[in-house]
């Protein structure tokens, strides 16, 4: 095995032991970024030259030395773009600082490596909005590779990198996982920093990592969790070793199927593939129970009126004045920000913008903002009720495998229906992640398996599981 | 709920983007679509039910009122579209 496409925890092993140096890494993942990248169009930038320089700094002795992450592109890292895939920042920003999540996986050994395509600003599940390039899905030619994080996940699954960071906010690291047969980890609201993520729904919005492995998602995760004092949301709660549980095993745990998420609407591969992965944990000694989430079918509608208002808020930072794009020769004030905004801004941008500055405007609050953010404690609620019952929840990550490129571009309902199973572990701020099943015809497809507000030991136990059985 | 009929031409103008024909035409229907959807909550029963704000309910949290270094004023402008005398250039707002 080459090693872009082997494991974090393979690679660490063979450092320590000296058969390999953190150089030969680094120099082996540009060789295969630079030979077939061309390819699937996962990475926006590189800077070969700094991470050949940093590995031959690495300290081997820390958790994480010398391994090369690939970073989603709207996480600052000191000295590199930040596009955002967005044309408003593409070629006119340099971060001038680290993000706590970057200067995190630095304290661990780890050398940031390379910026992945996603999404313009994360609004998406394709990556077919961003408005600098196309990303293929390589383990399903000609179809998406799912998003936002659709660059993180296509550069994992195509062996140029052992892992990456993404940010999820209605599903963006699980979904493209999934659709790319590789695992993806949202961890709970506040378990990661968000200072330095450029934020799009700031209520919802996590980084998580996406790896090959569910232990190499429990290696990042210790090193990317814990309290930041530049994020006021993150959680002091103590940091435990995500690896020491992964083995335990799920027998005497119970597993709940939420009857809410195995209708009609998705497709009966996945469906399928879902079904037998849960029968597979009972036969390993998992108890499954049928669950009610009743308030499922509001989840879409809650998130984006949610999601596109604070976007709409968060977005208004980029007024022409600060950074990125700026119209040239405005009239006045009013002109610079939006000229500045009309031609920075991609469609699905422009739309959700719309939307969010709609439900916020005057008049309309009440009718929609308020309302859904009460919707959206009931749908906490169902969450709690249901871990009362159960360990974790076991769910399709998406109603089908990746669709082919193009197919739902034209229609934005549709792509915001396809988020109903991922959506409503951010509304709520539980965690949840993503591991590879069997194939369906030869298309990835994942299992969800979200578990409560800091269950992360649960559910990356419960993965384990599912990845040892294959 | 209330009508799912957007004005895009005036949402864009609070929002500070200009639009063209085209996308206003285009916007107008998705957003009619999207709204139509939306319209599911008016079915949920939410008197009594208190509104979240984040998934996860956090007080102020408060630290020690030290002084820590912060960006420096090179870093903050380094990618200012324009600027004079370390600080943002605009266009004229008031007239002399």
């Amino acid at each position: 095995m080459s090693l872009s496409s082997s494991s974090l925890t393979s690679l660490r092993q063979q450092l320590t032991s000296g058969e390999i140096s953190a150089r030969e890494i680094i120099e082996e993942v540009v060789n295969e970024v630079s030979a077939r990248d061309s390819e699937t169009g996962a990475f926006l930038s590189l800077d070969s030259e700094t991470a050949l320089a940093e590995a031959e700094q690495a300290d081997l002795t820390l958790p994480l030395g010398g391994l090369p992450i690939a970073i989603k592109d709207n996480i600052n890292v000191k000295g590199q773009p930040c596009t955002c895939g967005s044309k408003f920042l593409s070629g006119s920003y340099t971060a001038p600082y680290d993000a706590t999540a970057i200067a995190n996986l630095r304290a661990a050994g780890a050398i940031p490596f390379g910026r992945t395509n996603l999404d313009e600003f994360a609004m998406g599940s394709s990556t077919e909005n961003s408005g600098l390039q196309t990303t293929q899905n390589p383990s399903a030619p000609g179809h998406i590779p799912g998003g936002s994080s659709g660059g993180s996940a296509a550069a994992v699954a195509a062996g140029m990198i052992p892992a990456a960071i993404g940010s999820d906010t209605g599903g963006s690291v699980r979904q493209p996982a999934s659709h790319c047969g590789v695992v993806g980890l949202k961890p709970s609201y506040g378990r990661i920093s968000r200072y330095g993520l450029v934020a799009y729904g700031s209520s919802l919005d996590q980084i998580g990592p996406l790896t090959r492995t569910v232990e190499d998602s429990a290696l990042l995760l210790n090193a990317l969790a814990g309290h930041d004092p530049h994020d006021s949301t993150s959680l002091s709660e103590p940091v435990p070793d995500y690896t020491e549980s992964l083995e335990e095993g799920v027998a005497g745990m119970k597993l709940g199927l939420p009857k809410e998420y195995f209708t009609d609407g998705i497709s009966p591969l996945v469906r399928e593939r879902v079904e037998s992965a849960a029968k597979t944990l009972e036969g390993l000694g998992a108890e499954l129970v049928e669950i009610s989430l009743p308030h499922t079918e509001y989840a879409v509608a809650t998130y984006y009126i949610i999601a596109p208002a604070e976007a709409s808020s968060n977005l208004s930072r980029f007024d022409g004045v600060r950074y990125g794009n700026r119209a040239e020769n405005p009239a006045d004030m009013l002109s610079l920000y939006k000229d500045s905004r009309e031609a920075g801004f991609g469609s699905e941008v422009k739309r959700r913008i719309i939307l969010g500055t709609y439900v916020l405007s005057s008049g309309y609050y009440d009718a929609y903002y308020l309302r859904a953010q009460k919707v959206r404690t009931l749908i906490r609620q169902d969450f709690e009720k249901a871990f009362e019952q159960v360990d974790t929840i076991l769910t399709p990550v998406a109603p089908e495998p990746a669709p082919k490129m193009g197919d739902a571009s034209g229609d934005p309902l549709k792509q915001y229906l396809a988020d109903i199973f991922t959506i409503s572990a951010n509304l709520a701020g539980n965690c949840g992640i993503s591991v590879p099943l069997e194939p369906a015809e030869e298309l990835p497809v994942g299992l969800q398996i979200l578990g409560p507000h800091l269950g992360e030991q649960t559910i990356l136990r419960c993965a384990r599981a599912v990845e040892a059985s294959r | 709920m209330a009508d799912p009929h957007i004005d895009v031409r005036y949402v864009a103008n609070l929002a500070r983007i200009n639009l063209t024909e085209d996308e206003v035409t285009r916007f107008e229907s998705q957003l009619k679509d999207i709204m139509g959807h939306i319209d599911k909550l008016s079915e949920v029963e939410i008197d009594g039910i208190e509104p979240s704000t984040h998934a996860y309910a956090l007080a102020n949290r408060i630290r020690q009122d030290e002084p820590q270094e912060s960006l420096p004023t090179s870093g903050l402008l380094q990618n200012a579209p324009d600027q004079a005398n370390n600080q943002l250039r605009v266009p004229k707002v008031v007239d002399a």
